[in-house]
């Protein structure tokens, strides 16, 4: 395992940080101390067993959750992310796990919600234009833009919500779970784009718990356990240093199992033999 | 890849091939009848109730169709109309206000008080009606946003103590006649439009109609999206001016078209265009259907219900403003027994969701022709108002298992 501070430097300016942040729902301490680093350019995959505090952690950075204590520090600021559209002015764009759609509006409506151009006569064609556009890079298919999100399918609402958090030109975007919903050519498309907008010079967090995605993409891998950092690996760590890290022991269910079918693959190969 | 487009499609919108898109004359009314199967009924269910209320009442008493009855239909519809076009308001966000009555009631107790024992000048007085009830919105607010109260039931406790201010202004003598021969009572119960400036107005639906259909398509064309064509643009435009300037024939064969009716539907496109065209009514739609995502997406979603709120509160006093002159008095009565109902009834009827998100300011001008036909009906043929109450009860009843109906249907067929 690694210390968050002896990792390799990333090269880009350093987009987010946080120091000590902690958050308690009542008696519950969903996440402590957490120090995280995202630097401009970079992808940077939270990964950690359910109840980890990935959600939370994503919540706070997003402006749903106030963190009970600790610093947010945003391109060198500190940051008091009180609401939503403090972060989403800051340039910080999230994709939920949930998605955040309202049912009831269509694609173009969704896309542009509380970004609206031109409040008071709202220009719908310059939104439909647009709507296609970041559609249209994400090589979204979607059959209209004018029906409501209802009526559209699981990964297409996952690619309307991503368009969604491009639609700022974000400084960082966080990603929660982006691929979960989405089927095998979808998947790449969106690891793709989450390639392409690092390559622009973005920060990325990117929640998942596909080992196989995270570990095609992220720059750098960093593990909570029980709401606390369990260590910061690199795409090259083998499958077991995670897992371990995830569960919080070598000795788990997961490398018991990896064991178990080693075994038995030595004992079909003696026999053959 | 996705960076490029293989082969550039022809436009926009249209590069899915597995879409169906209906074009012409022709793909618009397949399309309308389409729409219609799967659910989405918009206001079709409440023109057919229409016509099948009217055709009843006609037929039991042809005086119901006469030009007379329809104007004075109009000047009563309006008053309840504009108080139900403020409920059309908190609907949109998945709230209620049940207090609506009481307020209205109030703020014509308090326009009696003002203008006529007071000695303010008379629009003074309505201005201080409509902005007491504008507090009572903000107070909803207020208890919604800060206390987590349910507006059930912090409009169920306005709706009484509202009413105990009503009797504590109008005293011991219970009500107050505003002078017959005042502009406001001459505006309730006498004022209609000159036969041309309703001829006029009529005709601009229409050519609102072609000219902004013209310069969307111009838009859409340059942007290199698809354009609905020109020729349903200009039947729809045609069609609409028809009908709008036969029922001003028809109603200028009497006194002709109250100018109180008018104001009601100049609101009520008024607010259409704020529901539909603005960032606003996006945000109000967006509250209505998730609040949460809202939130997330960064509106200020208690701005929101405070703007619905105060909105359906001054809306509401505006309505027992115009009722006072209607009836030419604030008494004890005004806005108690069925008003309350019959604003959110006439909402609910029209086509607005109980449960946010889904409606239209149309829905208050057809909901409350429909509760009007039926109460005027009933009145012509000399029926007891126990009778009144239980007919208008079974209407509600089956516009809201109507509307549930095509709701299933719509989640079935995959519309919201």
């Amino acid at each position: 395992m690694t210390d968050i501070s002896d990792g390799a430097v990333p090269s880009g300016e350093l987009v987010l940080s946080l120091r000590g942040v902690s958050k308690n729902f009542g008696a519950v301490s969903a996440l402590t101390d957490i120090d995280l680093d995202v630097h401009a350019g970079e992808v940077v995959a939270l990964v950690g067993d359910n109840g980890a505090g990935k959600s939370t952690l994503v919540k706070i950075l997003a402006g749903v959750h106030q963190p009970t204590s600790g610093t947010v520090t945003f391109r060198g600021a500190p940051v008091t992310l009180s609401n939503p559209s403090t972060a989403l002015n800051l340039g910080i764009a999230t994709v939920f796990q949930d998605l955040a759609l309202c049912e009831n509006l269509d694609v173009v409506a969704n896309i542009f919600l509380g970004r609206e151009l031109n409040p008071l006569k709202l220009d719908e064609t310059a939104m439909e234009v647009k709507a296609w556009t970041l559609l249209n890079e994400l090589s979204a298919r979607i059959p209209s833009v004018r029906i409501p999100i209802a009526s559209l399918s699981g990964g297409q609402r996952q690619t309307v919500a991503i368009a969604r958090s491009l639609l700022l030109e974000p400084k960082l975007i966080l990603l929660d779970e982006p691929t979960a919903a989405l089927g095998v050519a979808q998947t790449a498309e969106v690891l793709n784009l989450i390639e392409r907008v690092r390559d622009r010079g973005l920060g990325v967090v990117m929640i998942s718990h596909n080992m196989e995605d995270v570990r095609a993409v992220a720059d750098r891998i960093v593990v909570l356990r029980l709401g606390r950092n369990n260590g910061v690996f690199y795409p090259d760590a083998s499958n077991q240093e995670l897992v371990g890290a995830i569960t919080g022991a070598a000795d788990n269910s997961v490398s018991r199992r990896a064991g178990r079918r080693q075994a038995q693959s030595d004992i079909t190969q003696e026999g053959q033999i | 890849m996705t960076g490029t487009i293989k082969q550039a499609p022809p436009l926009l919108d249209r590069s899915d091939v597995r879409v169906k898109h209906e074009t012409g004359i022709g793909g618009t009314v397949s399309a309308f009848f389409e729409r219609v199967r799967s659910g989405d009924l918009g206001s079709l269910p409440v023109v057919v109730g229409l016509a099948i209320i009217w055709t009843v009442f006609a037929s039991l008493n042809p005086i119901f169709l006469s030009s007379n009855n329809l104007v004075n239909l109009l000047f009563d519809a309006s008053t309840v109309g504009v108080i139900s076009l403020g409920i059309v308001c908190v609907l949109m966000v998945g709230e209620i206000d049940l207090s609506v009555g009481s307020i209205s009631g109030f703020a014509s107790a308090l326009v009696g008080t003002l203008w006529v024992n007071q000695g303010w000048p008379v629009a003074l007085a309505i201005v201080a009606a409509v902005a007491v009830g504008g507090l009572f919105g903000c107070l909803y607010a207020l208890l919604f946003n800060r206390l987590g109260m349910p507006s059930f039931v912090s409009t169920l406790a306005g709706l009484l103590a509202v009413l105990g201010m009503q009797l504590y202004v109008l005293g011991s003598t219970g009500s107050i006649n505003l002078p017959y021969g005042s502009p406001v009572v001459n505006f309730g119960q006498l004022l209609v439009m000159p036969h041309y400036v309703s001829y006029t107005l009529a005709a601009i639906p229409g050519i609102v109609m072609l000219v902004t259909g013209f310069r969307t398509i111009a838009r859409r064309r340059a942007a290199n999206l698809s354009a609905p064509s020109a020729g349903s643009i200009i039947v729809r435009a045609v069609a609409i001016t028809l009908v709008l300037e036969l029922i001003v024939f028809y109603l200028n064969q009497d006194r002709g078209i109250p100018w109180m009716f008018g104001l009601f539907v100049g609101l009520v496109m008024t607010m259409s265009y704020a529901l539909t065209r603005t960032k606003w009514g996006r945000s109000m739609t967006a509250v209505g259907g998730n609040r949460e995502a809202a939130r997330r997406a960064g509106i200020n979603v208690r701005r929101i219900y405070t703007s619905a709120f105060v909105l359906c509160s001054m809306l509401a006093a505006f309505g027992g403003v115009l009722a006072a002159a209607r009836l030419a008095s604030a008494s004890q009565q005004a806005g108690t027994g069925d008003v309350n109902l019959n604003a959110i009834a006439a909402a609910v009827i029209g086509g607005t969701s109980l449960f946010g998100g889904r409606g239209s300011a149309y829905s208050a001008l057809l909901g409350i022709v429909v509760i009007q036909s039926i109460a005027n009906g009933l009145t012509l043929l000399d029926l007891s108002s126990s009778l009144r109450y239980m007919i208008t009860g079974a209407v509600l009843a089956i516009a809201v298992i109507v509307d549930s109906l095509a709701r299933q249907s719509r989640v079935s067929h995959g519309r919201a």
